[in-house]
């Protein structure tokens, strides 16, 4: 996935296949294998954990099947009149409509950092990269206090708008564009009277397309996993993303343990798209382009 | 492209011509507006709006009963003596580099050695390792707290399913000490696989030719892996490292969602989560807006050392 790009320099293997290097092979080929085996057993558990009903979960061994998932999803989709379908709804609101515009703005900004000069670019460039040195989550409890004194909180808005900033996203953009977008092709569209948004919209968006992408998908993760946010911001349960649904579930799963099962469901129903997404999209994942400025 | 059929309109119309030569000048600036907009609105000003609030408090009047007599008045740097004299702030920071200190390691630790088992030579199971390795980077933290929550309840847990059978001792793995270390797991398990890649593509960047050399003097893959793999990703590995120091630092969402699971950890369990208590349950903002620049100050000075790095390496090409 990561590599794809890269030309293949590595040399194949060397003729002498002397024993104890086969050995060490087999020792870091069982440590791979034991490292993979260690990621997916929480998933493989959830899986078997949500076929089991309340009384199975804490009684039958942890990784034996049971008999309850079609009850835990009927109970899960009728509960609170179907409160947990919100929260992936608004999950997917706030994670895909912020990664969207994310990825938007992102590309504006960058594709303007990168072809065209002007006065000011490297000041302006610097100060948006100088807010990765606030985390999104240092920034969570004072983005709640301005917007609660324009009373802005609770509302789908105090969730989306603070999430599509991305100094990450902007640094991405303006390599990836350096890169992907010749300037001549700027050039030659501008000199047929192309307006300068046509030709980023026309032009350079989509030959930018697969570093838009990566962008979109780290941010979808990053605003899916950020927890803080919808956590202080929103207090009615009907605009809950899932993540802090379920955590409010398992709150008061202390006193009825009969939700930890609605936990443990709604948690592979949230994690199963996720993985199907990440899977098929498995060449967007350019981990290369976040590193970008390890490889100079 | 389409933008040809363009031409002959703008040709005709001098007028358009001398809009296109002033758009390029304006049209970097509007683009770049969203960002401008949002970092103002989203970044700047609740920086400076806490900033205010730090050095605020509610001055109560009387008894404290109705309209008036509760009203604002500047405090100094009251908060940030009350900030920063609170022991419990600072047994917090101490926890979290208690955290820190056996995740950074451990992860880091991992993700380099599964880095260098992808690159190397004879092993297998490559690709089918590396995705599922880099698999719990989908699952959000909090998610993941869940998971591991319930693995290490005593009723669903397989460990000690496992340790009842073999008549060993059961370990409650959620006690004062231990719960360092089963929250530590959580963040390597959905931490590895992302440094695994970001390390592994640093590997991918290096000249295969380099190896080659040490080949024909007869260098081991082990010791070519130690004595130039591992020194030539050591920028990979120190960027790394500083983003999880920075991560461990705010560390919220781990801990408060096993919470409900355990009585070892304390609503002022990490540095954020004291910040949370006192806007939220305790309704002292201004406390809290104190505490958040004290924290966001100790973050800007690690994270300012990390751009200094990096910036050393990226952009030369740019200019």
């Amino acid at each position: 996935m990561t590599t794809t790009t890269l030309p293949l320099t590595r040399q194949a293997r060397t003729p002498s296949s002397d024993r104890p290097s086969r050995f060490l092979a087999g020792i870091g080929t069982a440590v791979l294998i034991l490292g993979a085996v260690y990621c997916l057993l929480p998933v493989a558990w959830l899986l078997v954990a949500s076929t089991k009903d309340g009384r199975e979960l804490f009684n039958s061994f942890t990784f034996l099947p049971g008999t309850g998932l079609t009850e835990n999803l009927r109970d899960l989709s009728s509960y609170r009149d179907g409160v947990y379908w919100r929260w992936v709804f608004n999950t997917v609101l706030y994670a895909g409509g912020g990664a969207f515009l994310s990825a938007l703005v992102s590309a504006m900004a960058g594709y303007a950092l990168a072809k065209f000069s002007f006065p000011g670019r490297q000041v302006i460039f610097n100060i948006l990269l100088a807010g990765v040195l606030m985390p999104a989550v240092t920034l969570a409890i004072p983005q709640y206090l301005l917007l609660a004194r324009v009373e802005l909180t609770n509302t789908y808005w105090s969730v989306l708008l603070p999430s599509i900033l991305s100094p990450y996203g902007i640094y991405l953009a303006r390599i990836y564009t350096a890169a992907a977008v010749p300037d001549s092709v700027v050039e030659a569209a501008r000199t047929d009277g192309a307006s300068e948004f046509r030709i980023f919209l026309r032009v350079a968006l989509p030959m930018m397309l697969p570093g838009v992408v990566t962008i979109f998908l780290f941010q979808f993760v990053a605003i899916w996993n950020n927890f803080l946010l919808p956590f202080i911001m929103i207090s009615d349960d009907s605009r809950f993303p899932i993540t802090v649904g379920l955590y409010t579930f398992l709150n008061q799963g202390a006193d009825r343990p009969a939700l930890y099962t609605l936990v443990i469901t709604g948690a592979l129903l949230s994690v199963l798209p996720l993985i199907a997404l990440f899977l098929t999209l498995q060449r967007y994942w350019r981990v290369d382009l976040m590193a970008g400025a390890v490889k100079a | 492209m389409a933008t040809t059929e363009i031409q002959p309109a703008s040709a005709a119309a001098p007028p358009a011509q001398g809009a296109r030569r002033r758009w390029p000048r304006l049209a970097p600036y509007l683009f770049l507006a969203p960002a401008i907009v949002l970092f103002v609105l989203f970044l700047l000003l609740p920086i400076i709006y806490t900033v205010y609030l730090s050095l605020r408090r509610v001055q109560v009047s009387g008894l404290g009963l109705g309209p008036g007599a509760r009203s604002e008045v500047w405090a100094g740097l009251d908060n940030y003596r009350d900030a920063v004299t609170d022991m419990e702030l600072w047994r917090g920071a101490l926890r979290v580099l208690l955290y820190g200190g056996i995740l950074t390691p451990v992860m880091l630790g991992a993700a380099l050695l599964f880095a260098l088992l992808l690159d190397a030579q004879r092993v297998r199971a490559r690709r089918f390792a590396r995705i599922s390795i880099f698999l719990p980077y989908a699952v959000p933290a909090v998610t993941a707290t869940l998971m591991w929550g319930f693995l290490y309840l005593p009723a669903v847990s397989p460990f000690h399913y496992l340790l009842e059978e073999l008549g060993l001792p059961q370990v409650d793995l959620l006690g004062r000490v231990s719960v360092f270390f089963s929250l530590a797991n959580i963040a390597v398990w959905g931490g590895t696989g992302f440094n695994m890649i970001v390390i592994y593509t640093a590997l991918r960047a290096i000249p295969a030719e380099i190896y080659e050399s040490a080949r024909i003097d007869g260098c081991s893959e082990l010791r070519i892996a130690l004595r130039i793999k591992i020194p030539m990703v050591m920028p990979a590995l120190i960027m790394t490292t500083v983003f999880s120091v920075i991560a461990t630092l705010q560390v919220f969402s781990e801990p408060t969602t096993l919470r409900p699971l355990t009585n070892s950890i304390s609503s002022t369990w990490t540095p954020l989560m004291k910040i949370y208590r006192d806007a939220f349950a305790r309704d002292d903002i201004y406390l809290a807006a104190a505490t958040s620049v004290v924290i966001a100050l100790i973050t800007l000075v690690l994270s300012l050392g990390f751009l200094r790095l990096v910036q050393r390496r990226a952009f030369q090409d740019e200019q």
